[in-house]
């Protein structure tokens, strides 16, 4: 059948904020979703409350709305609209919930409107467990015995009778949050009643462990025609007992024959079909057994999943583009697959190359959280590798982690074997590493795997990989032969030039010397059985290179790698744009990256991409492959984030030209003598600082400037390792804890700054070309100073800095721009404390608020970035009306307020003892994610990033409050506020004597410590007896003090304050919260100031 | 570590390592894609004569074993892999893959480019090659010379080579329909298993079976099965066919047979630039619009018009195409309107593939019965 006619606008649902499991895969899709309607004539209208997407940037949707996904808001934008379709498959399970509240109320009923993609009873049959379970049995396949169980009681009968482990999975979650192993009962009681909680229907399910076993999973879609293909299989190299999430993946499998394969697919197809998914992609789950291959249907996501743009990225087939189609009614057979140009869709890719996929964890960000692997979801991101054989892709994948250790090495003694084998037998970030280094010290395949469980062919390929070290170390030359075979196998010129003891230049100049270069391959969808028309590489050392020359000006772009926390979709952002913009211009764009999950690794984002490590050596290559033909114009590193930007002073001695702001510049921003030359020069101040390579140094610079001070490595993203420090002993044992990260050091001096409590941070991001700035945008931070910008909410236009101040900052920032000599982005942070602009920071290059900036205004400031480093002046795009003639710093009365909030993931992590660990904020980055709110007014925009980011604020209930002495005269009016609006209030001892004698109605309540867990705080929020908490705390100590009342509120999902500025805002946001939200699309706002 | 080079007719030559046995093989060098299914692959007869370029980069990762074979022995007359594994991991594998290769003395190579030489393969169509290894290599002429020497794949009779010398027979497996007459041009042990388990008693026979010593079984219906050469050189089977359909036996050919079956209408057959060998194969079923991911492997197509019924050259009266090649329009299944007889040119038995096309044996099934009702 081909394209319904009855459709003729569809609402997309967007899957919110990046948070752990739901990540930028889902800009990705909905990117590709938007696209393809909009192409096929449709009005699209869209609501995502991420302004971190591409997605949302108002050319990709007819109707933007970055609303809170509420059935509410949705209801409103209906009845605005007027869709005839929504399409919820493509927004994760946050659109897929959304799509089943809408239903379940009776919105879609009342306004006439469809759900495309998925029925929601085809949603319930895959995602209640029950049911599922029945119809696998039904479909002839089998499932691992279990139980639903409602209450801890029921749990712990199950687990009388099938033994522990006892696997807990609740119902409706994604990412597999509260599942796990619980190994005893104490671990059952907390599982259950956990998973209980997050479960939308308040069950669990309950089944007999398959740990261990192999873990497949299959990426499928069906038409309405009931064609069905499986696009791509992914074995799971970590056995069962890891999320597939944080497990290293293979594409395709590669440890089952024929009869295993088809047996998983043809019960793959009989599930599609029974769930009865409509139209599109989704994906199932399967273990096998090892000894036996008895094969077990784990579950399955009727939906396109992070698998699902893993499987696109991996196979270059569009999933997410063309299960849109579908949705419209095309089959398969219809829809051209886009890479041969002459075949279609309805076809099994067939890979000729070994896809490796490894996750990216953040635990350092969390130090007291448990590192184990379970099954649930704990990584922040992944890179992607592709080679010609699985040694090359998994030493790729490995490298393109960017971190210590995360690669396979050599160096330092060798280390005990039963030790590094009783090691990794527990699965956790860099088990393969550990693994890698018991086989160095002799383990066997045996050995290793009674100790992991991996399939023995992974384990091999390990020990060839250590005989293939072996090789290089004893080779008397570094000859021809031997390089070849290492590169086969993966190796870097690092590794390499470790083994040899040599420095990594001299691996790479007597390899290019005898002309040992990679070749480039292409992703074709069909293993070279039909042309490719679209240039999607990646490298390896083999004979035939398949680059095809070009005479057009080259831009390289290099992107941000594997997505963590401080460096994620916000930077792929800017290089999407950068690659748009360009291409525009007349460039011919090159994309480097090897994050699968992002919108810059579309092969249609760039006019060609290569996914490929961000190191030096990688990117070098594909540099030299490029340069073999046209003009290599320069290469882009300061949008992609910290990792781009560690390549410049390399790229820069290899002679590769920079495009905007150079080298010399990005250093002179991190060099603080310099820095505070070009500060001294435009009579600007920053905080009393010094820098310090040592901890004896670090004391005397904190003796010097005074406590609290600021502490901060160099050349570090997303506040790593940045803390106050408010004492000496503090100081002390901060040098310990960074001891073994090699984050200070000489070279890598630590920045200590004296800490200005109490002050207001502003960012801003700007343009400069040399002769003009253009300020993007002015944020003011919500919360005060010494929280890291990336969790601090923000205001764009700023509330409370008055039009002197914001013309001091205007002047600063053109100060700074010309100082350092930017041409292109700049990202300067200033406080204002005491009345006194200070600049903590300037950073020359795309920042985080990027995305933010250019939703909150509407201006392409991603684009005009890119086009100002490539030579473009802000003159230029003025007068083409390409970026509005009123800069972010004059705003109009009438403008939208616009509140970007920060998400966080406290509750994915637990201590080794189970308890949450501690959600405090601080100067180190820790959030995964941002949600906007943008509204007529601040009350009402906080209001909506409130609920974006959190659910929302109570509008009624209990209020809780216990702050420092500091903040105690600041909480009486908003406390004063909230009891007038109805809300109890309680309040520890100290706290309480204030607001009472200030004439507050409060009842005291004690603190844990005082009268044990039950009577206290502490057992109230347990008992969802409180909605909202404030709890803020000053010091080293009392920040201690707070933590179990905290852990309690994120644990029982309430609101949390841990500054006064916030419960400010959280006031106003509540009384705005008291009547209806209007809403209103960018495309509105952008003819509203146009108008 | 022993050096293997392979030599195409072009004069192309890929150095790599030797794999399997070591020595010399000739063979019509063709590229197939299936990621899984090495094993079925290299025991099927339809690959006799050639030598096979696997696609997929890592290959033998699961050996091999006893239940997957799809002959008697392995049939290519050479293999090329990128990646040979050194380490088998599957609960079933009996043995490795490179060990059996040894063994069975097929002449392998491994560490090639397989990528460059199968876009090769794909642009110039493909040509005859040689793997030489270890003392068989000698200088690149006299390796081509002996390339350029080996018979062409087209005009080669090659069933004779795979056929079963013997008649033999098989019960069926389930409620029996009637007695089906196979004519093993290279038959896979999964076709016969699945013929079996629809109710059918088989004979199974050789390819020099005369139409008298199949009408004089009075068969229920008859087979012909997938097999190797080139089917403009096969007249005897084509004359056989004629008789079986002009007696009003039902008719079901795979592959070879579907060439057989075209022929016999009355249409033409012409070798493909590369072949379909592959798992991955689009096939549309015309009758119901849907679509089917088939296996495939076939360097030669029946020549028939697609989208109308024809009248059969041969009087057999009308004649569809029942199925085609999504990827290129070629024809991949034939129905005869006015006799009980139809073919597809892909391998609904699928080893290695996948299972979407088993209703073609119900469908055959269905047609006999409905014969034998009648």
């Amino acid at each position: 059948m081909p394209k319904r006619d009855d459709i003729h606008s569809v609402l997309v649902i967007g899957s919110g904020p990046i948070v752990i499991g739901q990540a930028a895969e889902f800009d990705y899709s909905g990117t590709q979703a938007c696209r393809v309607l909009r192409e096929e004539g449709i009005r699209v209208i869209l609501l995502n409350s991420n302004p971190a997407t591409i997605m949302t940037d108002p050319d990709f949707a007819d109707a933007t709305y970055i609303e809170p996904i509420t059935p509410e808001i949705l209801e409103t934008i209906i009845a605005k609209e007027r869709p005839d379709a929504i399409l919820p498959t493509l927004g994760g399970q946050t659109a897929l919930n959304a799509a089943i509240a809408l239903h379940e109320q009776g919105i879609l009923e009342r306004h006439g409107v469809e759900l495309i993609g998925a029925k929601v009873d085809a949603i319930h049959r895959a995602e209640d467990r029950q049911l599922f379970k029945q119809l696998v049995l039904d479909a002839g396949a089998d499932v691992a015995s279990s139980v639903i169980a409602k209450t801890v009681d029921e749990a712990l009968a199950f687990a009388e009778e099938y033994g522990y482990p006892v696997v807990v999975r609740p119902s409706f979650t994604m990412g597999g949050l509260g599942s796990g192993f619980a190994h005893d009962e104490p671990e059952l009681r907390r599982f259950v009643a956990d998973g209980i909680h997050s479960s939308t229907i308040g069950e669990v399910l309950l089944e007999e462990s398959i740990l261990g076993w192999k873990e497949y999973e299959l990426e499928l879609m069906r038409d309405t025609a009931d064609n069905t293909v499986v696009i791509c299989s992914i074995e799971n190299v970590d056995p069962v007992g890891v999320h597939t999430g944080d497990s290293i993946t293979v594409a395709p499998a590669l440890t089952l024959t024929d009869r295993e394969y088809q047996e998983l697919r043809d019960i793959g197809i009989r599930i599609i079909r029974d769930v009865g998914v409509d139209t599109g992609g989704c994906n199932v789950q399967f273990a096998v057994d090892p000894a036996t291959g008895r094969i077990i249907v784990i579950e399955m996501n009727p939906r396109v999943s992070r698998s699902s743009a893993l499987a696109s990225k991996a196979t270059g087939f569009p999933i997410a583009k063309i299960a849109a189609k579908l949705a419209i009614g095309y089959r398969l057979d219809e829809i051209p697959n886009d890479i041969t140009g002459v075949t279609p869709a309805s076809f099994e890719p067939s890979l000729d190359y070994v896809v490796v996929k490894v996750p990216r964890f953040t635990f350092e960000k969390f130090p007291a959280a448990d590192p184990t692997l379970t099954t649930t979801m704990k990584s922040v991101g992944e890179a992607m590798a592709m080679g010609r054989t699985y040694t090359q892709a998994l030493q790729k994948a490995l490298r393109s982690m960017e971190r210590r250790g995360s690669s396979f090495h050599w160096s330092g003694e060798v280390g005990d074997k039963d030790e590094l084998l009783e090691r990794s037998r527990t699965p956790t970030d860099g088990r393969i590493v550990t693994l890698q280094q018991a086989i160095r010290a002799g383990a066997t395949v045996e050995e290793a795997f009674e100790a992991t469980s991996i399939d023995p062919w992974f384990i091999d390929q390990i020990v060839l990989l250590e005989e293939v070290a072996q090789e290089i170390r004893d080779a008397e030359w570094l000859d021809e032969e031997i390089l070849r075979h290492a590169k086969e196998h993966g190796f870097s010129d690092v590794q390499i030039a470790e083994l040899r003891g040599v420095p990594e230049d001299e691996v790479r100049a007597t390899r290019w010397e005898l002309g040992l270069r990679p070749v480039f391959k292409t992703v074709d969808t069909c293993a070279g059985e039909f042309p490719a028309l679209t240039p999607y590489h990646y490298s390896s050392y083999d004979q035939e290179t398949e680059v095809v020359p070009s005479d057009r000006r080259k831009v390289v772009i290099l992107g941000s790698g594997p997505n963590r926390i401080g460096q994620g979709i916000e930077f792929d952002y800017s290089c999407v744009h950068a690659s748009f913009a360009l291409r525009d211009a007349g460039y011919e764009t090159i994309m480097i990256n090897c994050n699968p999950e992002t919108v810059s690794t579309d092969y249609d984002t760039s006019d060609r991409l290569y996914f490929e490590p961000l190191t030096l050596e990688d990117v070098l290559e594909v540099i030299h492959a490029e340069s073999a033909s046209g003009e290599l114009v320069g290469v882009i590193v300061q949008l992609g984030g910290q990792t781009p930007l560690g390549l410049a002073r390399g790229l820069e001695a290899a002679g590769i030209p920079i495009l905007g702001t150079q080298p010399d510049a990005i250093d002179r921003a991190e060099e603080r003598g310099q820095f505070q030359d070009i500060l001294d020069a435009a009579g600007l101040v920053a905080p009393r600082n010094g820098t310090a390579t040592t901890e004896e140094a670090a004391l005397e610079v904190a003796e010097r400037i005074g406590y609290p001070v600021l502490v901060r490595p160099s050349y570090v993203l997303g506040g790593r390792g940045m803390e106050i420090v408010y004492d000496r002993e503090t100081l002390h044992g901060y040098f310990e804890r960074m001891a073994d990260t090699a984050i200070i050091g000489p070279g890598k001096p630590l920045l200590v700054d004296h800490f200005l409590d109490d002050a207001i941070e502003i960012d801003v991001d700007a343009i400069y070309d040399g002769t003009d700035l253009y300020v993007g945008g002015i944020l003011e931070h919500i919360e005060e100073a010494g929280i890291h910008s990336g969790d601090s909410s923000c205001t764009l236009p700023p509330i409370g800095l008055g039009r002197s101040q914001i013309d001091e900052v205007r002047d600063a920032t053109l100060a700074i721009a010309r100082g350092l000599d930017v041409r292109g982005p700049l990202n300067v942070q200033f406080a204002i404390s005491a009345g006194r602009l200070h600049v903590i920071e300037a950073n020359p290059r795309a920042s985080r608020t990027v995305p933010f900036v250019a939703k909150a205004l509407g201006s392409p400031i991603a684009r005009a970035n890119a086009l100002v480093m490539a030579g473009r002046t802000i003159r230029e795009l003025l007068d083409e009306g390409f970026l509005p003639e009123r800069d972010g710093s004059t705003l109009p009365l009438d403008a939208p307020v616009a509140v970007k909030e920060a998400v966080l993931p406290f509750r994915r992590f637990r201590t080794r003892e189970g308890a949450l660990v501690d959600s405090l904020l601080g100067p180190e980055m820790r959030s995964t994610g941002e949600v906007m709110g943008i509204d007529r007014d601040f009350p009402r925009a906080f209001a909506k990033s409130q609920i974006a980011a959190y659910g929302g604020l109570p509008t009624s209930g209990t209020v809780f409050v216990s702050v420092s002495d500091r903040d105690k005269r600041q909480v009486v009016l908003p406390i004063h506020r909230l009891r007038q609006l109805g809300f109890r209030v309680l309040a520890t001892e100290g706290t309480a004597e204030i607001l009472v004698r200030n004439g507050i109605e409060v009842e005291t309540i004690a603190k844990h410590n005082e009268v044990g867990v039950e009577a206290s705080i502490v057992g109230a929020i347990h008992r969802g007896e409180v909605d909202i908490v404030i709890n803020t705390p000053t010091g080293p100590a009392a920040r201690l003090d707070g933590y179990e009342i905290r852990a309690a509120t994120v644990g029982a999902d309430k609101a949390l304050f841990t500054t006064v500025s916030q419960l400010g805002a959280a006031v106003a946001a509540i009384e705005a919260a008291r009547s209806p939200f209007e809403v209103t699309s960018l495309q509105e706002y952008h003819a509203r100031r146009t108008a | 570590m022993t050096h293997a080079h392979l030599v195409l007719e072009d004069g192309t030559i890929y150095r790599g390592r030797a794999y399997g046995a070591v020595g010399t093989t000739l063979g019509e060098a063709v590229f197939a894609t299936g990621m899984t299914g090495y094993q079925e692959t290299i025991t099927d007869p339809s690959y006799a004569g050639q030598i096979v370029v696997q696609t997929a980069p890592q290959i033998g990762n699961t050996g091999v074993n006893d239940e997957d074979p799809e002959s008697r022995r392995i049939w290519v007359a050479g293999y090329a892999v990128r990646q040979a594994s050194r380490m088998v991991s599957s609960w079933r594998a009996t043995e490795s893959l490179d060990a059996r290769l040894e063994r069975d003395g097929i002449v392998g190579i491994q560490g090639i480019d397989t990528r460059a030489l199968t876009r090769r393969l794909r642009d110039a169509g493909s040509m005859r090659a040689g793997i030489f290894s270890g003392d068989a290599i000698a200088s690149d002429e006299e390796m081509l010379e002996q390339v350029l020497q080996s018979p062409q794949m087209a005009g080669q009779r090659l069933a004779d080579v795979v056929s079963t010398p013997e008649a033999y027979t098989l019960p069926a497996t389930t409620e029996r329909i009637g007695h089906l007459a196979v004519l093993d041009l290279g038959i896979k042990a999964s076709t016969l298993r699945y013929l079996q388990g629809r109710g059918f008693d088989l004979t199974v026979l050789p390819h020099s079976v005369t139409a008298e010593d199949v009408l004089a079984l009075s068969p229920d219906a008859a087979f012909y099965s997938n097999g190797p050469g080139d089917p403009a050189a096969s007249d005897q089977y084509v004359e056989l066919l004629q008789a079986l359909l002009r007696a009003g036996v039902p008719f079901f050919g795979i592959c070879f047979g579907n060439q057989l079956l075209g022929r016999a209408l009355g249409f033409g057959t012409y070798k493909l630039p590369f072949g379909h060998r592959g798992i991955n194969q689009p096939v549309l079923d015309v009758a119901t619009g849907t679509v089917e991911i088939t296996s495939q492997n076939h360097g030669f197509a029946v020549d028939a018009p697609i989208g109308e019924i024809v009248d059969s050259p041969a009087g057999f009266g009308r004649v569809e195409v029942s199925h085609y090649s999504l990827n290129d329009h070629v024809v991949e299944g034939l129905r005869a309107l006015d006799i009980p007889a139809f073919s597809v040119q892909y391998h609904p038995e699928a080893a290695a593939g996948p299972h979407d096309s088993m209703y073609l044996f119900d469908r055959f099934a269905a047609l006999v019965r409905e014969r034998k009702d009648a």
